[in-house]
């Protein structure tokens, strides 16, 4: 099994549910108003949506906006932190990777300086 | 009235009582987190949207929390910036004293096109709170292995749980609440793994038993988890930790292993368990990069650097106080006296008030408290242990252990600075905040040289210095700010 929400009907905190949907990476993909884009991705059963230097794929780690590894785009935005930021319908999200073409894909010069990744900033 | 503007950074149990005694003494206050809600990571609040009829069940102290936000949210002296970032503190002139101005940024987490600010306030109050320390250990950056701070920001914050099948391992008193936000949402939790003997547990916190009796309100807290473990009937074990996380491309289970008092593996007692999640911590690191930015001495102490403060909360720079977790861990009803504390010295009010008497002595007890913590939960020497060559060190540059080995081993690359460079550890986006105590421990094991040695040439490294605190598009860093008339 994966995350999931709490189902509303049985939250003790008796919230009410404000569907909403965005899209990513081209797929429609249902949340809530209010959630955070990390949020939304974890309860509709997606773990991963970056990957890393070395390819491996990645999701949300800390949670709170220090790691980093949880970054997408939203819209034309790079680089937002999924954990920190909260969704609007209809939002357009892009996994990213962190990939570089070229000598970063080599195995001999990957964590060498000079070789930055793509997401160097 | 103090007439006086106190900028209060971080909008936690430290933050919220510095703003309210600040506008008791008569000050007038900006009240800042990057949040949309206050509350920080203890009152970590629902979303607006959600619209929530009985908020309380997720909370301790519900009550007075929210009494205390409405009271300030709603002063007419107080302006409440949510969703605003402090991304940098700058020391105008540094001949004149007085705190540093304050770079914001108003507006949703990394958008671009945030309105730019900056405040000059009269005395500045930092609250800025901590984050999880995890230490790496094989498969630790698979998807499904979260901090456990992770696990309850979700749980509390959003109602997401993060698996059905869940094991909770590190140290410290943090893993109970996370284990019951867990349960509480409906998930399974397996077991929940104290990596300290119980030994050590015991001789941390038993010494001078008295001084628990102030912390009474927290040991009812810890006396609730405890309750609720066992009506799931949830194990509780010391001395047992995750030593191993495996799957394909997901965490499916992981090793736990029966550990020695310094944190060694104690061979043949490791067992494998199928889990869809892993929340994991080794205590907490304090977000340091603002006091360091405005000039703050850091001290030692058990447990790591914090902000040094004086009996008053006063930091080594004038005007400029600190409160919470980032002077020393010791939970939230400590970390509101600090803020009391700090918020009506800020505002100029008056040092013997009979109202800072018991304070005070909150304050005292929390530092107590802190310092047993520390010593019941330490992290044990021995952890490097579970590494492997290929282990992930840095997260986001993907270094391996054994480039770190081979970097604090030559002799040319030897000093911390160069082995960064070398490995590119800690150098990614997340610059340090995860592993940066990690690698700094094992190559000044590694090199037989201290953590942060100096390299002819350059002046001392030092780790905490992050001059962009929060990251900043280059856009709007190219666009004036606007400077804020209050
Ligand atoms: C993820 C997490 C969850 C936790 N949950 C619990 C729990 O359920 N129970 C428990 O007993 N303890 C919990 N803790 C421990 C917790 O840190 C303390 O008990 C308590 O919240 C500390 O209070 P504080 O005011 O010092 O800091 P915090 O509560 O952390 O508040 C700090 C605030 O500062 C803001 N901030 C930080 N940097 C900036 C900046 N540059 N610009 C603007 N705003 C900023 C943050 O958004 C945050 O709201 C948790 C810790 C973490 C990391
Ligand atoms: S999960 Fe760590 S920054 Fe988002």
């Amino acid at each position: 099994m994966s995350p999931r929400r709490v189902r509303a009907g049985s939250d003790a905190a008796r919230r009410r549910d404000r569907p909403l949907r965005i899209t990513v990476d081209g797929e429609p993909v249902d949340g809530i108003a209010g959630q955070t884009v990390a949020g939304v991705l974890l309860a509709a059963g997606r773990l991963a949506w970056r990957t890393g230097r070395s390819g491996a794929p990645r999701g949300v780690f800390c949670g709170i906006g220090v790691c980093f590894d949880c970054l997408v785009t939203v819209g034309e935005e790079r680089d937002v932190r999924a954990c920190r930021r909260r969704v609007r319908d209809g939002d357009v999200v892009t996994t990213q990777s962190r990939n570089a073409p070229g000598p970063d894909r080599d195995p001999d010069r990957r964590g060498k300086p000079g070789a930055p990744g793509a997401e160097e900033r | 009235m103090t007439d006086r503007h106190v900028v209060v950074v971080g909008a936690g149990p430290a933050g919220l009582a510095a703003a309210e005694t600040a506008l008791a003494a008569g000050a007038r206050v900006t009240l800042i987190d990057a949040g949309d809600r206050p509350g920080g990571q203890y009152h970590r609040m629902l979303p607006e949207a959600y619209d929530a009829a009985r908020p309380e069940v997720l909370h301790h102290g519900w009550r007075a929390f929210d009494r205390r936000r409405r009271r300030v949210l709603a002063h007419p002296r107080c302006s409440w910036w949510s969703d605003t970032s402090v991304w940098a503190l700058e020391r105008p002139d540094p001949e004149r004293p007085g705190p540093p101005r304050v770079h914001v940024l108003r507006g949703p987490a990394d958008a671009g096109g945030r309105r730019r600010t900056t405040l000059d306030p009269d005395a500045l109050v930092l609250a800025v709170g901590a984050h999880d320390r995890v230490l790496p250990f094989p498969g630790w950056e698979l998807p499904g292995v979260f901090t456990a701070g992770a696990a309850q920001a979700l749980a509390k914050g959003e109602r997401v749980v993060v698996g059905d099948r869940v094991v909770v391992a590190g140290t410290g008193p943090f893993l109970l609440p996370v284990a019951a936000s867990l349960l509480e949402a409906g998930s399974r939790v397996l077991e929940v793994l104290e990596a300290n003997s119980p030994g050590t547990v015991a001789r941390g916190w038993s010494r001078r038993p008295w001084q628990l009796a102030a912390q009474a309100a927290k040991g009812g807290e810890l006396a609730e988890y405890s309750a609720l473990l066992l009506r799931h009937r949830v194990p509780y074990r010391t001395g047992r930790t995750v030593v191993e996380a495996r799957g394909d491309g997901r965490v499916e289970e992981v090793v736990t292993a029966r550990l020695r008092a310094d944190w060694s593996v104690a061979l043949g007692s490791e067992r494998t368990l199928a889990v869809d999640a892993a929340c994991v911590t080794h205590g907490f690191s304090p977000q340091l990069e603002l006091p360091v930015a405005a000039g703050c001495a850091l001290r030692t102490g058990t447990g790591g650097e914090f902000v040094e403060v004086d009996s008053d909360q006063a930091t080594t720079v004038p005007g400029v106080y600190a409160a919470g977790e980032i002077t020393g861990v010791a939970g939230a009803p400590a970390a509101r006296a600090e803020g009391a504390l700090a918020g009506w010295l800020a505002a100029g009010g008056d040092r013997e008030a009979a109202t800072l008497r018991p304070l005070r002595r909150s304050r005292d007890q929390g530092r107590a408290f802190a310092a047993r913590l520390a010593r019941a939960h330490p992290i044990g020497a021995a952890w490097p242990g579970w590494l492997r060559p290929e282990t992930v060190v840095c997260r986001c540059e993907d270094a391996d252990y054994a480039s770190l080995c081979r970097a604090a081993e030559a002799p040319q690359t030897a000093s911390a600075r160069v082995a960064k460079l070398e490995t590119r550890a800690g150098l990614g986006p997340c610059q340090a905040r995860i592993c940066g105590p990690t690698v700094a421990e094992l190559n000044a094991r590694l090199s037989g040289a201290p953590a942060e040695s100096a390299v002819e040439g350059l002046p001392a490294p030092a780790p905490h210095r992050r001059p962009i605190a929060q990251p900043i598009r280059l856009g709007d860093l190219a666009a004036p700010p606007e400077p804020h008339h209050p």
